[in-house]
């Protein structure tokens, strides 16, 4: 009883409204990037995209939401009903919780009952956070098997299996191009990572082929086009998603969108700096402004990076046609896990030499 | 024949057409819209353009059409049906021949917009207009009766008069008949 009471109560709050709010606002932007997304669509097409619904049709979004909830509720009588419900939460879960272990600023301060309370603006610190992020990153795959199979209908199982294929084919080289970061870095932790960018020598400047395959695997991971084999409308009739009506597709709609807004939000803390303002003496700026103008600026910072790549994700959707599946799994295994291993090579063989 | 080259080494690649292709793409921001805000800027027609059929009044508001029928026979979707009427004594003012329709009505679902009845005409009383895309919620609001056909009166509303005349008000007038 006594070690309840002893607890850091502050701790457990501040914690909460932490992860509430970054959920909200993930959530908030994975809304608006279905807006973004529609309208770089009808720009690159030379068209003007949804503006009727409220000032340039800001509020195209809720209306979106509003009919999906609306819409009939289906589930098909020879689907297995329990696997059909989870595979969209599944999905929507693992979309959601990988934005733990991002740092999102450095940290706010505020006076607490005449105490200094210094906040992390990451959720969990934790020492293998780029493991983490693997692991529920290859649990999201399970939203799509899980969904498509449970279908009961063949167009969804071998979008499923196709889904399946193609993220543990990328995991690979993915993962090799981050043990050549994690080399230079000698941490997995995101804050050390992120920290040693500080200086505005980002990790990208040193790994640049590394960068480009995890580019390329974020684009097979999250399932977007070149790389939308799942949910091949035109050969698949949408894929693993092709049962699900109402709010259980609008989960998966929204879970690509979060996962986008994720792994748009870890290339950058990994590659970009992420939140460090460039060109920008950070250190120097803190003691001038304060810990809580800092943070706002090194989220807004964040923010505008992470925005610049969910726009290269959109415009490389509307450039580049879908890839076949043969050449989907030449590129990945024939093209980037040698790519990848060269790389890790090379990084291995440099920083050896160095540290001589 | 379509002769198919083996890819270069450039083009192997992937990377570099890709790049171009991503050039293209950002270059089309930049570029004017084709979209035409549609309820509030309306596409300029072509002066044969061919909308729904009006049936016209003389410059006195009298209404031209005399229920000869010529309309209907020309009709090849028969989407025309009337009934004459006498003109009685005091109606001079309202029709300009002795015989008039007293009921004139045209299925616009059955329509095809030909305009076979405007050439089919001798008394220059119906004509097609600029205004198309009827919307209605049941089949019978889709049949048009005199309500709906006739032109708005030229004394007493010469706006609209001139409005739903559209393109021909600027026409000579031998061009019309
Ligand atoms: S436009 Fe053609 S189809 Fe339509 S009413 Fe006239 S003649 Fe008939
Ligand atoms: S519209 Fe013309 S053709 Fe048709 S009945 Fe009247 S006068 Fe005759």
């Amino acid at each position: 009883m006594m070690h309840l009471l002893a607890m850091d109560w502050g701790f457990v709050v501040e914690k909460m409204i932490l992860i509430i709010s970054i959920v909200s606002i993930s959530l908030v932007i994975a809304m608006y990037e279905t807006y973004a997304e529609r309208k770089v669509a009808a720009i690159i097409q030379d068209r003007r995209g949804p503006n009727r619904a409220g000032p340039f049709g800001l509020f195209q979004p809720l209306a979106d939401g509003l009919k999906l909830f609306m819409k009939e509720e289906i589930i098909p009588n020879t689907s297995n009903k329990m696997l059909f419900v989870l595979g969209p939460c599944l999905a929507m879960l693992t979309a959601m919780m990988t934005s733990a272990v991002i740092p999102w600023g450095d940290r706010i301060h505020f006076t607490l009952f005449g105490q200094d309370r210094y906040v992390s603006l990451q959720i969990a610190d934790i020492n293998i956070g780029i493991l983490y992020i693997f692991g529920v990153v290859s649990m999201g795959v399970y939203g799509i098997m899980i969904g498509g199979w449970a279908s009961n209908n063949k167009f969804s199982l071998l979008a499923a299996m196709r889904g399946a294929s193609q993220v543990i084919s990328y995991e690979l080289p993915m993962g090799l191009s981050l043990i050549a970061l994690l080399m230079m870095t000698g941490s997995l932790k995101m804050s050390v990572i992120m920290g040693q960018q500080l200086d505005g020598w980002y990790n990208v400047l040193y790994q640049p082929l590394g960068f480009f395959i995890f580019l390329v695997c974020a684009f097979a991971e999250c399932n977007r086009t070149p790389f939308d084999l799942p949910e091949a409308e035109n050969e698949l009739n949408f894929g693993y998603h092709q049962e699900y009506s109402s709010m259980k597709l609008g989960f998966y709609l929204f879970a690509e969108y979060i996962n986008m807004f994720i792994s748009s939000a870890v290339m950058v803390t990994l590659f970009w700096g992420g939140y460090d303002i460039p060109f920008v003496n950070d250190t120097e700026l803190v003691k001038n402004i304060g810990y809580n103008w800092m943070a706002l600026l090194q989220g807004g910072t964040m923010f505008i990076k992470v925005a610049l790549f969910i726009f290269l994700f959109m415009w490389v959707r509307w450039t580049i046609p879908r890839f076949r599946y043969d050449q989907l799994m030449n590129l990945g295994w024939k093209g980037l896990i040698p790519l990848a291993l060269l790389n890790m090579v090379i990084t291995a063989a440099v920083v050896l030499w160095l540290k001589k | 024949m379509v002769e198919r080259k083996p890819m270069t080494w450039v083009e192997r690649l992937y990377m570099w057409n890709i790049m171009k292709g991503m050039w293209i793409t950002f270059r089309h921001i930049f570029k004017k819209k084709a979209t035409i805000s549609y309820p509030e800027q309306k596409r300029p027609f072509s002066p044969v353009f061919r909308g729904l059929q009006i049936l016209n009044r003389d410059e006195e508001g009298r209404e031209n059409c005399t229920a000869c029928g010529l309309c209907a026979v020309a009709c090849p979707a028969e989407a025309i049906t009337m009934e004459g009427a006498e003109r009685k004594k005091g109606e001079e003012h309202l029709y300009r021949e002795e015989k008039y329709a007293a009921k004139y009505e045209i299925n616009m679902l059955r329509c095809i917009f030909c305009g076979l009845c405007e050439e089919a005409c001798p008394k220059d009383a119906i004509y097609l207009s600029e205004t198309f895309a009827p919307s209605n919620y049941q089949r019978k609001g889709f049949i048009y009766g005199k309500d709906d056909l006739l032109i708005p009166h030229p004394k007493t509303n010469p706006v609209e008069y001139k409005k739903a005349l559209g393109n021909r008000a600027n026409k000579p007038q031998h061009e019309q008949q």
